[in-house]
């Protein structure tokens, strides 16, 4: 008989985004995909229970934006009510030590605030808990052990063992987020709690100020004679330090190349 | 009727254009590049690229006398007047900055540069009290230059224990060197692959609150460090202007590499021994990814082909075994060989690979444009004297479709000898 597959309890943490042109507020990006993760894990093991947490204020654009999560499918979402401009750390370690999932998804960087990508390493340094970064795939979950893949540049993935309970969190790389549905997101409960919280002082001294373009690389000539700085400008392909083999046999020519191949370790 | 001069202007184009598939065969016809002939009018047409050499220093020559010469002996002299850095050494450092270099592919990459030009910033700030730049580098390197990049005393970390995705070693590490040396500064890349996961694991063990995304530092006497930064924050959208913490995660381009001066590049080592930390991440390697589903703007081996390639199926097995992403030049895809996404140059992507492998290309200037920030080029063509072998850092002269099948056969035996190994 194959084995009962036991599920697990998922906590995604969700922020409100920022639309990137218009500046509204929005479901985030990450986020969204970080739950979008979650709902596929609650299909992969069924008896898993996917819980949905915010913190910060309560205002109207916000609360339109949450409701986007909600609309993926959802029936409540616990809010911490806090001040504008408090930290969100001490709030969510208290709540999840409180109640402590075995998987916590979140996105790697927020789209409003400070957006540093703290979060995820600040409750895992508080919590004791492993973090894995960039998620691509949760594979299996067995024996509280989660088989993971990450994802790496250049489309490269990597597979880990991961001991629950642990923070993960997920960026461009995971599944696309499902459409969100209005009705059920109208439904959907938003369960507010009031919690203590202490202004984050440390930002509120920061001067904030929306992106400038950042300058342009100049490429910058250092040359003694008129000559070489005209070759530098009509920079052409210059013969470099390559090494050319010619004359040689096909094999001694396919030879020196898997030597560089192998050294440059492409090769798998 | 044998005194009308027939022109077949078809072959005349085909002559003249450099990509054609056939113009080898129309220029040997014809006698090769002539540099003099009679035109279609009567009149001496002189080519003036087919006569000349290359003179001494650089300059294309005619010599008119007709004894033609030509001297290689310069190139001596242009390596020697390249090598004019200062040498410096700092052997009393006022105190340290420390610099983690993520070593993509085991050399310092163009933002690990950046970075390391930054460290020099804070470190020479006060030409009295000159601080040093201290690198820590994991595992396995390929790195020979690191005293050119700016770096005074190097702490090499080798062991298997650091290799692939270990960020509580790598962690337990930097912790064991905050101990013995206690930097004044950490620096490290905010790039996925090294610093952006390490910097802020390291930042938050020593409970500071660091900068992310750091593009652009300058002199504060009101900080605590004496700097101030600014970071991108909020998606890219907000610049955060703050004080300099001690733990600064930078943006590629943050600084100009150093460029003028070497470095001793000192090798220190750590007292204490570091503890094996137990791990509750457990690295199981990469996994196989089809190369055709990664996108060739991030691709990181490419083997792209173009006008001197022939045989088409032996060119996409070869990409095949060799696990790489396939690529082309404008005319395979104009000749309908490849598809149009996977044109490389100026006209289709910019690439980023590691290594590419250019088979039958001659390298027009629009698709060296296109593999600019490539590391490793290597050719195979059939013409010594096109530009894509003077880009190139390998290059083979002879039939690509020979060379290819050589480098499948070597390339299957060296699997089929580890598999049986394993």
């Amino acid at each position: 008989m194959r084995p009962e597959q036991q599920g697990i309890e998922v906590a995604v943490l969700v922020s409100v985004g920022r639309h990137p042109i218009t500046g509204r507020a929005r479901r985030a990006d990450q986020d969204a995909r970080g739950l979008e993760m979650a709902l596929g894990l609650e299909h992969q093991l069924p008896g898993s229970r996917v819980s949905l947490l915010h913190a910060g204020p309560r205002s109207e654009e916000g609360e339109a934006a949450l409701r986007g999560y909600l609309g993926m499918g959802l029936d409540t979402l616990t809010l911490l009510e806090q001040a504008e401009g408090s930290d969100a750390i001490p709030a969510l370690a208290e709540h999840l030590a409180a109640a402590p999932p075995q998987l916590v998804i979140t996105g790697a960087r927020a789209e409003r605030g400070e957006g540093s990508g703290l979060l995820p390493y600040a409750l895992a340094e508080r919590l004791g808990w492993p973090l894995v970064n960039g998620l691509a795939a949760v594979e299996k979950v067995e024996n509280g052990v989660a088989t993971l893949l990450q994802a790496l540049p250049r489309g490269q993935r990597r597979r880990l063992k991961v001991r629950l309970p642990a923070i993960v969190s997920v960026d461009a790389a995971a599944p696309a987020a499902r459409q969100s549905a209005f009705g059920p997101a109208r439904r959907a409960e938003l369960a507010a709690t009031a919690v203590s919280a202490e202004p984050d002082r440390e930002l509120a001294e920061w001067q904030l100020a929306p992106a400038r373009k950042r300058p342009k690389r100049l490429k910058i000539v250092k040359a003694a004679s008129a000559r070489d700085r005209f070759k530098a400008a009509a920079a052409k392909a210059e013969g470099g330090s390559g090494q050319v083999l010619e004359g040689v046999s096909a094999e001694q020519g396919a030879e020196a190349i898997l030597k560089l191949l192998n050294e440059e370790g492409v090769l798998r | 009727m044998s005194e009308i001069r027939r022109r077949d202007p078809r072959r005349e184009w085909i002559a003249r254009n450099r990509l054609h598939p056939e113009h080898a065969s129309v220029l040997a016809e014809q006698g090769g590049a002539a540099s003099e002939w009679l035109g279609p009018n009567g009149v001496i047409r002189k080519n003036p690229r087919a006569i000349g050499f290359i003179g001494p220093n650089g300059i294309k020559r005619i010599d008119r006398s007709g004894a033609q010469q030509g001297g290689h002996a310069a190139g001596a002299a242009r390596q020697a007047a390249q090598d004019s850095r200062r040498q410096v050494e700092i052997p009393e450092p006022a105190f340290l900055v420390a610099v983690v270099p993520e070593l993509s592919g085991g050399r310092l990459s163009g933002h690990d540069k950046d970075l390391l030009g930054l460290a020099r910033r804070l470190a020479d700030a006060d030409p009295a009290r000159p601080g040093a730049v201290l690198a820590v580098v994991f595992g396995e390197h390929k790195e020979d230059a690191f005293g050119e990049a700016g770096i005074d005393r190097l702490l090499h970390l080798p062991g298997d224990g650091y290799a692939g995705f270990a960020p509580e070693a790598r962690l337990a590490a930097l912790t064991a060197v905050e101990r013995e040396l206690a930097p004044r500064h950490w620096l490290l890349p905010d790039s996925p692959l090294g610093g952006a996961d390490l910097g802020r694991r390291l930042a938050l063990r020593l409970s500071e609150r660091p900068a992310t995304g750091v593009w652009h530092i300058e002199h504060d006497d009101q900080a605590p460090l004496g700097w101030r930064c600014t970071a991108r924050g909020a998606a890219e959208s907000l610049d955060i202007q703050r004080p300099l913490p001690r733990v600064a995660l930078a943006l590629a381009e943050c600084a100009e590499p150093v460029d003028e001066t070497r470095h001793a590049a000192e090798p220190v080592s750590l007292v204490e021994t570091l503890p094996s930390a137990f791990s509750r991440i457990e690295d199981l390697g990469q996994v196989a990814v089809d190369p055709a589903g990664v996108a060739l703007a991030e691709a990181e081996f490419i083997v792209s082909a173009g006008n001197g390639v022939k045989d088409w199926e032996s060119f996409h097995h070869a990409a095949k075994v060799l696990g790489a992403t396939e690529g082309a030049s404008r005319v395979a895809v104009d000749d309908g060989f490849m598809a149009r996404d996977r044109q490389v140059g100026a006209t289709g992507t910019w690439v980023t690979a590691r290594v590419y492998l250019a088979v039958g290309i001659s390298g027009a200037i629009q698709h060296l444009q296109g593999i600019q920030t490539c590391d490793k080029v290597v050719a195979i063509n059939l013409d010594p004297g096109c530009d894509m072998i003077k880009r190139a850092d390998l290059a083979v002269i002879g039939d690509s479709a020979e060379i290819l099948a050589a480098l499948v056969a070597m390339v299957e035996q060296q699997r089929g000898g580890q598999r049986d190994a394993a």
